[in-house]
């Protein structure tokens, strides 16, 4: 059944507890790297080709003076216009009718130019299966008309699952609800960047703070076709033109 | 100044290699072409010897490529959707053209090398003649050029800090595998014998071709702004200075007639081609 789902991160609601993760990881049959132990409770460190999600632990100074952690469930954002599906180039990434982004493991071919592209850091390459690998929205579970793991798993409904349209709507609601209580730094990412991503997140910071693209460098890889190919094609003309003259007969000089 | 969360898609030593095999043999055939096409009967074994030249070093480029993959065994989903069987091809992904034209390039090459080895060895005609024969030469030294250039294009389509923050990556890269194919050809001229005028011409278009890199560098840099200080870092000044070398020393050099110097300004030509390769695919992803 097609239809058009959507992930709401409410980061505010979130405790860290990483069941995401875990339930994530269970269901996807990702074993994961070797924990890394650092002076945090982030172990986990970076979304890739074994955590497709990850709980991210930002430490901020509370107006009273105190420490407080800014938390955050990253995931893949879905994109509707995604980075990574505009330059794969064995069309390896499709959008699923759930209009979710989806790596084909029988098609990829792990040339990795989609790692290249992703703004979110989200693909990794898996050097056993020779893929590129990052979440796939559960896509078994969506076709089975489950919920996907991580929201499934969540305590806190942190992570909201549903129609990207009702996730707007709870999204906006919030918004204003926190605003309302006075939580001004509250804001909405993901309504408006690459068309509109499908895991939206309720921020407490600026988007950059949580390792996003603000609106401005939000932008797609072929921005840079037409200038650097009219770029060369200016050099290209250079060149034969300088290669002409340097060719050609010099009266007598040789 | 642009912001980046993006992960470095580990495109490493195959990937340099390519891009300065495939920048050499694009640029030596373009620069065969023209000098064929410009007709001086003494320029032919040049010209012949850019032929020969091109075909074994485009040659490596897919070996290269296939190697690089994850799944090698899938190279040929590039070209060929894997679940609809219709030709795979997006113009507005540089890897996908680039694929493409890797192979329309190679049968130019093939041809063209065909024809040089035949009239090399066996004293056949050429028969790359005529209307149709300077068509297929500038339409093959089209391809040529674009080999040469459009691999800093695709380091651009991404959003990896400084390749996507330039539009002269391509130029820069086209600029270079013109210079490195100048030098690669005068030096196999100087090792062979031939006509002192042929020898002339190429020792002018490697130095009109390196200052047409070293103007290219400077744009690369204005066009990269802050962003630029992400080389100033000590282990990629090391490799600039090599790049620079490979620029500077060449444009003193060549002004010597004698054929000592002429061939070391060839060679650290060629060193610094690839220094420039390395440090911008290697920088951008640390």
């Amino acid at each position: 059944m097609a239809r058009t789902v959507g992930f709401f991160t409410d980061t505010t609601l979130c405790i860290g507890c990483k069941a995401c993760e875990v339930a994530c990881k269970e269901w996807n049959q990702l074993p994961g790297h070797a924990p890394a132990f650092g002076d945090g409770y982030d172990n986990t460190g970076q979304l890739d080709e074994q955590n497709w999600r990850h709980v991210q632990f930002h430490e901020r100074t509370t107006p009273k003076g105190g420490v407080a952690w800014n938390m955050m469930s990253d995931v893949c954002k879905h994109c509707t216009q995604a980075s990574c599906m505009e330059v794969c180039p064995t069309n390896a990434i499709i959008k699923t009718e759930f209009d979710t982004v989806y790596i084909q493991p029988s098609v990829c071919n792990g040339c990795r130019d989609c790692i290249a592209a992703c703004p979110y850091h989200v693909i990794g390459f898996d050097e056993a299966s020779g893929l590129a690998r990052k979440c796939t929205f559960c896509y078994d579970r969506l076709q089975a008309n489950l919920l996907p793991a991580c929201a499934k798993a969540c305590p806190t409904e942190s992570i909201k699952f549903g129609e990207l349209g009702t996730m707007r709507e709870v999204a906006g609601a919030r918004l204003n609800q926190l605003r309302g209580q006075g939580m001004a730094e509250a804001r909405l990412y993901g309504d408006k960047e690459y068309g509109g991503l499908h895991a939206l997140f309720l921020l407490t910071d600026k988007p950059e703070a949580y390792g996003l693209p603000n609106a401005e460098n939000a932008v797609l890889p072929s921005r840079n076709n037409i200038r650097n190919y009219l770029g060369s094609v200016v050099t290209a003309a250079i060149g034969v033109v300088g290669a002409v003259f340097a060719f050609r007969e010099r009266g007598g000089k040789g | 100044m642009p912001q980046h969360f993006v992960a470095p898609p580990q495109w490493e030593w195959y990937i340099v290699w390519y891009f300065f095999l495939g920048g050499l043999a694009g640029g030596a055939y373009a620069l065969g072409a023209i000098l064929r096409l410009m007709g001086d009967q003494r320029d032919a074994p040049v010209s012949r010897l850019a032929f020969l030249l091109t075909l074994p070093l485009l040659a490596i480029c897919p070996i290269l490529l296939t190697l690089d993959l994850g799944r090698p065994l899938r190279f040929w989903h590039m070209l060929i959707d894997a679940r609809t069987f219709t030709l795979n091809f997006k113009y507005w992904s540089p890897m996908s053209v680039g694929v493409w034209v890797l192979l329309v390039f190679s049968l130019f090459a093939l041809i063209s090398f065909l024809e040089a080895f035949g009239t090399w060895r066996s004293g056949k005609a050429p028969f790359l003649t005529g209307g149709l024969g300077r068509v297929f030469l500038i339409i093959g030294a089209l391809f040529g050029l674009f080999l040469a250039g459009y691999t800093g294009v695709l380091l651009s389509v991404s959003n990896q800090p400084v390749w996507s923050d330039t539009w002269a990556l391509g130029a820069l890269f086209l600029a270079s595998g013109l210079s490195v194919a100048a030098a690669a050809l005068t030096l196999m001229a100087r090792l062979g014998r031939h006509e002192a005028s042929a020898e002339a011409k190429l020792t002018r278009v490697d130095r009109y071709f390196t200052l047409l890199e070293l103007v290219l560098l400077v744009v690369f840099f204005v066009s990269l702004g802050a962003v630029g200080s992400q080389f100033l870092q000590p282990r990629w000044m090391v490799l600039w200075v090599v790049v620079l070398i490979g620029i500077l020393v060449p444009l003193a050099l060549q002004l010597s007639p004698r054929r000592t110097p002429a061939m070391l300004a060839a060679v650290l030509t060629l060193i610094g081609g690839l220094a420039l390769r390395i440090v911008v695919v290697f920088s951008a992803q640390m």
